[in-house]
């Protein structure tokens, strides 16, 4: 981030910080991580800052949070581009691009209400990924396939 | 190779697969025919278990098993069994893998049989999944048009009818494609076939969709036609509205070419007039008669029987 952009949202000293989240969908990806007045954590969140990339972009900074492996696959469902950069003592230890993965399992519900996965059979959803960029998935088990709207909608 | 693995949707079986289906479907009827006592399959027991209303289906598997000598166990009816209680489709199949060396399932939810495949090792046979797949009427539809007409690949074959929940012709579109069979989809514009699945077939086939049989079928060497699926309907309405918008009679007949064939899963209702029956293209009911060879043939595969 420039210099104007530190001064919109200020470093954290541990944490994570998501950047580059397609502007407007920053409180998504905090409703996805389940981060928000219950959950402890004090967020900042700065939504259409300029980007050169995209035009605008949102960023979120969570202090005293970590991100598992399966958060970030969710995350990258509705934003995989992002990049999350985790915090220790103002510096960043480690800065991870997002990838949509090859299978998502147990976060989506099939859109299909006449599929057997959303009943209380004892399975998790799962999709096979057949595109990302648009986002097409598989169900595994009434094999439709899904665009990434129909999918995210539900989320 | 199909031997112990399921079949949950055509592309389980592969073209090799196929084609020893077919050959082998070939010498079930010659021992049908030929009356003598069969034993390929003795001492095995297939466990079928159908949530949802089947005629010939059922009868053909249940058929075909006891042709090859070998036993059935089913669930009598869902209402009576406990499923009633509650019991997931899970905790029935991990039953049923006790009990039987091969399972076939049909179910009103699409996925039930892959489901099911996952919770037993012993193979799962789809016998429908909602208005998902039904592989082995679709391989019995494929044996039916190659005894009939010789051949598969490169023909012209239209499908007529409810495209959009009649899962017979799911299954079967997909495995035309691999025949580069020219493919045209004719149905009311509310019963289209799905995009998903046109999705799925993607430019390995010419596929047309169009809306009236008028000016189109003069060129088909199958007219595959379906039912109304009734049952998959949420507004009576619109079934109501529907019923009658396509029917195949002497008129349409005239139309077709001379070696052409027409083909039905069947049950009909009024999409094919009476009159066409006596018709040598009216092919439907030697094609229900496929059933018991074509399903000797893959349960013997899938069991390892021949």
């Amino acid at each position: 981030m420039s210099e104007e952009q530190t001064l919109k949202i200020s470093k954290i000293k541990e944490g994570i910080v998501i950047d580059h989240i397609p502007a407007g969908k920053a409180i998504k990806v905090l409703s996805l991580l389940n981060v928000g007045e219950h959950s402890g954590h004090t967020v900042s969140l700065a939504m259409r800052v300029k980007s050169k990339k995209r035009g605008f972009k949102d960023v979120v900074k969570i202090e005293n949070r970590n991100v598992a492996e399966s958060e970030l696959s969710i995350i990258s469902l509705i934003a995989p581009e992002a990049t999350v950069s985790y915090i220790e003592n103002y510096n960043i230890k480690e800065k991870r691009m997002l990838n949509i993965p090859d299978q998502i399992t147990g976060i989506l519900k099939c859109p299909n209400q006449n599929c057997i996965s959303n009943t209380k059979e004892p399975v998790q959803s799962s999709f096979r990924v057949l595109s990302r960029e648009p986002l097409v998935a598989r169900c595994e088990y009434c094999e439709r396939e899904f665009r990434g709207n129909e999918l995210l909608g539900k989320l | 190779m199909i031997r112990n693995r399921s079949i949950v949707t055509i592309d389980d079986v592969g073209d090799d697969d196929l084609n020893e289906i077919f050959a082998a479907a070939g010498e079930m009827d010659k021992l049908i025919k030929s009356g003598k006592k069969v034993s390929i399959l003795e001492s095995r027991v297939m466990c079928t278990l159908f949530y949802e209303p089947s005629t010939r289906t059922r009868l053909s598997f249940e058929s075909a098993m006891h042709r090859l000598g070998g036993a059935v166990i089913t669930m009598a009816d869902v209402k009576t069994s406990s499923v009633s209680k509650g019991e997931t489709l899970a905790d029935t199949i991990r039953m049923a893998d006790a009990y039987s060396d091969v399972i076939v399932i049909r179910h009103p939810l699409e996925g039930a049989a892959r489901l099911a495949s996952r919770f037993t090792s012993k193979p799962v046979i789809n016998a429908g999944d909602g208005s998902g797949q039904h592989p082995t009427q679709t391989i019995m539809d494929l044996y039916t048009i190659r005894k009939e007409l010789g051949k598969i690949r490169g023909l012209n074959v239209t499908l007529l009818g409810d495209l959009k929940y009649g899962r017979t012709v799911h299954s079967l579109i997909l495995a035309l494609s691999k025949y580069d069979a020219k493919i045209k989809l004719i149905s009311p514009p509310s019963l289209r076939i799905p995009e998903y699945l046109l999705h799925r077939i993607g430019d390995s086939s010419s596929v047309e969709v169009l809306d009236t049989m008028e000016g189109n079928i003069a060129d088909t060497d199958v007219l595959y036609v379906t039912r109304i699926q009734k049952e998959r309907f949420t507004d009576p309405n619109e079934y109501q509205s529907l019923i009658g918008s396509y029917s195949v009679n002497n008129t349409v007949l005239e139309s077709m070419k001379k070696n052409s064939i027409i083909m039905h899963p069947l049950p009909r209702v009024d999409e094919i007039a009476p009159e066409v029956d006596q018709d040598a293209r009216a092919a439907y009911f030697r094609q229900a008669a496929n059933g018991v060879p074509v399903r000797m043939a893959i349960i013997s595969k899938v069991l390892g029987g021949i």
